[in-house]
């Protein structure tokens, strides 16, 4: 094993794969913000390209150092990035009617992306540390619980409805994977539904109204068209008119012209699809898929159980963003703001994700180790 | 450990269970996947439709009108250049703020900007609404100035209409509008949009499908703000066509002068074939104030003006016609073969019938009177005796055969018809019978008869022209602009008007002593340089009556008349002059017809210039007798 190489072709394909999303993402960034912006400011896609430099050396740094390692510091790092999270409310910045943000200098980030790789960790260990044979019993899903518990709430609260989302689909991932006891399967099961309408209540009493005026749009888009239902309505108009080869870059009417909100971000996918067609989004559809099966790879192949649920955290992770955003532009989900990774321009995201991967590559290679 | 991934017992159990895991995360892609195969491919040229109607936006351009020419090719109403003002609403955040700085510069109160919003204003938000038009270029130069502070303030540049001598045939030219919500519901407006310029009186109404011409069409890509990006594909807007009008600027402009600050008319026609030469209506008023967007305040201004400077008096004005009526009442007498033109009366300065005194406007009266004295000197004994012989219903007859109390059909809106009254028509209106006194009065021209100017031009042409009565027009022919392929009006038929050439020779010759006789009432119109017929006429003002002879007061003065004809032998020009409120028709209405006439008939501008003296010639005391008509 020792005369096995390092990086496996697989490996290095991903590399190819990885640098082909990010080459879409800032083609498209930069199809729709333009070389330069305005003479004192840097434009988008440069800014974004300087993100993803910060991302690589995140993701070099995630993959080099044991993820053994840093799991023995799993919980300091979950309290930590908790603790940023509890600050938020405290003396976070508002943008865009939420409060999301910290800043440090010149420099702020958003502690509900940190918290992900703090739950992510702390959930692992859980589970790896305290492994229930056939599955969780209902001790250990209401100690696993309450870790997803505390950032829920302190997310939702934000409010940031998509954020809070993706850290339960970690929890949720993990959960599938282990599974639960059989006979507490059915019980469990009977009492979320007896529960549902209680937790469903809760989550609604939290939501800002935009927020609920948005879910409400996704049934029925025609009636705000101008609203909400407009951002849903000009995406799909955008993505339908791109036809089967697109109207070539640069020439998408729909998002050169304005009429496509949030292009450079939340609705990147949508400039995409109106410039290079349904061949672009199939493209774009491979590539993930590469990467989810080289993670997937990485889950199995795992050295151990740590090594697994890390891996499926980050899966799940990863695809709950790429399925909520495409499945947004696309109106089949409701619009609730979740970046498409790899692509949509934003520094928070560009940088977890890239560290989940630099994690996902060093799971991969550690199991060659001892 | 090759194959065997799984160091630890219980993770066999996990491997299948990230198998499933990665299923249902396939079947994920897959799914968005399907549906990005119905949005792109199955529904793909639906959605491209949609993408083009929401980048293309179709603008309609208005397209320039036609000028109008004068018969000899003299340009009276052309298009200039304008600036107007113009609002995106949706473009304008701060409505009170931006309102606040333009009304800074346009003088314009922000109340005044909203009403113009409120009352102009669209569903769409993304279309243009006018605020000003006609901005100085100063105001333009301030505007653009301060382009970053107004948004949603554009300054459109584009044509208007530009009457070339102003108030020059104000009346007949009329003016243009944008066509109102009533007008857009009318057939006749069927293909005009709103927001659209028409002719809305005199002949910029008339032949306003001819002026109007075709609006253009620009595709236009815009940006989702509806801000203009490029045009995509054009068509150019279709000019109206240029018509040519009978009038001669000429002729018209010595009227104008004529008639001066004179609140009146000048009718002057060619007897040939009824073309008006000249139409002068005063008091008159700007055209170009109108088609420069009036100001609410100067429009009430004009309406409520007790002149009355917007109405057409030509057409509109009803006057008794006073002694121009016994041209007709005589035709009558001889066609009935009631009397024969020698025939004489004596006429004692009145008459008395039944209880009242009918009194001859000489007060010691004519003496021996036939047809051609009573006609020369105006002699109303005459028509006193004859007239009632002669019976109202025959005197209506022969108005109806000179086309009298009935609109004469002229190629202008509003026109009325006055009206000749018959024992029929008495009977059905007042329930009354016919006093035979009453047709006293109508034999000279007044009691009920009423007539409008026009009426006794169209008159007057007709026993120039050989007793052939034509529809007086305006239109000669109209230009295609870009084929300049010509199109001519039809021509006046004429009616031939049933009265014996012996009757009409008799009128004329007797037309002819009024202005060359020593008695006539017309000397006035004599001129040096061709014959001159005519006859005067002055109309009493109903509720003259009630006043003292001495203490008329000015608008209650009589109004003078004088209707002529020129040159005799071939008559090129007939006229009639209204002087309201002028007093007696030989003194202040026959000269201004004879400079008319002169100002046609002359080979040049000279006669105009001696024309002007005969009217400041002291008129003597004597003469004033005898210029009573």
């Amino acid at each position: 094993m020792a005369n096995q190489p390092m990086l496996s072709r697989y490996d290095k394909l991903l590399f190819v794969v990885l640098f082909l999303i990010l080459a879409i993402g800032v083609l498209s960034i930069y199809s729709v913000t333009g070389g330069t912006l305005e003479r004192s400011k840097t434009p988008f896609y440069l800014k974004q390209i300087s993100w993803i430099i910060v991302g690589w050396i995140i993701f070099l740094v995630m993959a080099w150092v044991d993820y053994r390692e840093m799991a023995r510091f799993a919980y300091p790092i979950y309290g930590i990035t908790l603790f940023l999270l509890v600050l938020v409310p405290l003396i976070g910045r508002t943008g865009m009617g939420a409060r999301r943000w910290l800043s440090v200098g010149a420099f702020s980030f958003q502690p509900s992306e940190l918290v992900k790789i703090g739950l992510l960790f702390a959930l692992a260990k859980h589970f790896s540390d305290h492994y229930p044979n056939g599955g969780l019993d209902l001790k250990r899903l209401l100690i696993s619980g309450s870790f997803l518990f505390i950032p829920f709430v302190l997310i939702l609260k934000q409010p940031d409805l998509g954020t809070a989302l993706s850290v339960s689909i970690i929890f949720i991932s993990m959960l599938f994977v282990i599974g639960l006891r059989s006979r507490f399967l059915i019980y469990s099961s009977l009492i979320t539904a007896m529960l549902s309408p209680f937790i469903g209540q809760l989550v609604w009493n939290n939501l800002k109204t935009y927020q609920k005026r948005r879910l409400f749009t996704f049934i029925n888009p025609m009636e705000d068209p101008t609203g909400t239902g407009y951002q849903i309505i000009q995406s799909k108009i955008a993505i339908g008119s791109g036809g089967l080869f697109g109207k070539g870059f640069l020439e998408g009417t729909q998002s050169q012209l304005k009429f496509l909100p949030e292009r450079h971000t939340d609705f990147i996918f949508s400039v995409l699809a109106e410039q290079w067609g349904f061949v672009g989004v199939l493209v774009l559809f491979v590539l993930f898929f590469l990467v989810i099966l080289w993670a997937v790879d990485v889950a199995v192949k795992a050295k151990d159980l740590l090594g697994t649920l890390l891996a499926v955290g980050i899966i799940g992770l990863i695809f709950f963003y790429f399925f909520v955003n495409v499945g947004m532009t696309l109106g089949v989900m409701p619009v609730v703001g979740v970046p498409l990774p790899l692509v949509s321009y934003g520094g928070s995201a560009m940088v977890t994700t890239l560290g989940m991967l630099g994690l996902l590559l060093n799971i991969k290679v550690r199991r060659l180790m001892r | 450990m090759a194959g065997r991934y799984f160091p630890q017992e219980e993770n066999r159990e996990l491997e299948s269970k990230i198998y499933w895991f990665f299923v249902i995360l396939v079947a994920g892609l897959v799914l968005l996947l399907l549906r990005a195969w119905h949005l792109q491919v199955s529904k793909g040229a639906y959605y491209l439709e949609l993408s083009e109607n929401n980048r293309l936006r179709v603008v309609k351009t208005s397209a320039p009108r036609g000028r109008i020419f004068d018969r000899h090719g003299a340009l009276l109403v052309n298009n200039v250049p304008s600036f107007n003002l113009y609002l995106v609403l949706a473009d304008i955040q701060d409505r009170t703020r931006v309102l606040h700085r333009l009304s800074k510069i346009v003088e314009m109160s922000p109340d005044e900007i909203s009403t113009r919003i409120e009352e102009r204003k669209k569903g769409d938000p993304y279309a243009p609404i006018k605020i000003k038009e006609d901005l100085s270029m100063r105001e333009v130069a301030r505007i653009e100035g301060h382009g970053l502070e107004l948004p949603g303030v554009k300054i459109e540049a584009e044509f208007k209409r530009d009457a070339v001598s102003g108030p020059l045939a104000a009346h007949l030219l009329g003016y243009v509008g944008e066509i109102t919500q009533d007008q857009l519901k009318k057939e006749t407006y069927a293909e005009v949009r709103s927001g659209t310029i028409i002719g809305q009186y005199g002949v910029e109404q008339s032949y306003d499908s001819l002026l109007r011409g075709t609006p253009g069409e620009k595709k236009i890509e815009v940006d989702a703000l509806g801000h203009e990006q490029q045009v995509v594909q054009e068509i150019l807007p279709v000019q109206g066509d240029d018509i040519f009008l009978s009038l001669d600027l000429k002729v018209q402009r010595a009227a104008e002068i004529a008639l001066g600050n004179r609140p009146g008319v000048i009718v002057a026609l060619d007897p040939a074939n009824g073309d008006v030469l000249a139409m002068v209506s005063h008091p008159a008023f700007d055209p170009n104030l109108m088609s420069g967007g009036v100001s609410s305040e100067a429009w009430q201004g004009l309406i409520k003006d007790k002149d009355r400077p917007l109405t057409n008096r030509a057409i509109h004005g009803l006057y008794p016609p006073g002694s121009i009526f016994k041209i007709v009442v005589a035709a009558a007498i001889l066609e009935t073969e009631l009397a024969t033109a020698e025939d004489e009366i004596k006429c004692r300065g009145f008459v008395r019938f039944g209880k009242r005194e009918f009194r001859d406007w000489k007060k010691w009266g004519h003496g021996e009177v036939d047809m051609h004295r009573s006609l020369v000197e105006s002699c109303d004994v005459y028509y006193y005796e004859f007239g009632r012989e002669v019976g109202v219903d025959n005197i209506a007859k022969f108005s109806a055969i000179f086309h009298l109390g009935k609109p004469t059909g002229i190629d202008l809106a509003y026109e009325k018809g006055g009206l000749i009254p018959t024992r029929a028509w008495k009977r059905k209106h007042f329930n009354e019978p016919w006093y035979p006194g009453e047709t006293l009065s109508v034999a000279i021209g007044q009691g009920f008869v009423t007539t409008t100017p026009l009426q006794l031009a169209a008159l007057i042409a007709a026993v120039a022209g050989d007793g052939v009565w034509h529809t007086p027009r305006l239109l000669t022919k109209s230009q295609d602009h870009s084929t300049d392929e010509i199109t001519l009006a039809p021509a006046s038929v004429g009616d031939k008007i049933p009265v014996s050439k012996k009757t009409l020779e008799t009128i004329r010759k007797a037309l002819a002593g009024v202005v060359s006789e020593k008695h006539g009432t017309g000397k006035k119109a004599r001129s040096d340089f061709f014959s001159v017929a005519g006859k005067t006429g002055t109309a009493q003002v109903v509720g003259r009556e009630t006043h003292a002879f001495d203490e008329v007061p000015e608008d209650l003065a009589d109004h003078a008349w004088f209707v002529a004809f020129a040159p005799l032998d071939a008559p090129k020009i007939a006229v009639v002059v209204l002087a309201e409120n002028g007093g007696h028709g030989g003194a202040t209405a026959a000269p201004l017809a004879l400079r008319v006439i002169e100002a046609a008939l002359a080979p040049s501008d000279d006669a105009l210039d001696a024309s002007e003296n005969v009217e400041k010639k002291p008129v003597s005391q004597e003469e004033l007798e005898n210029d009573h008509g």
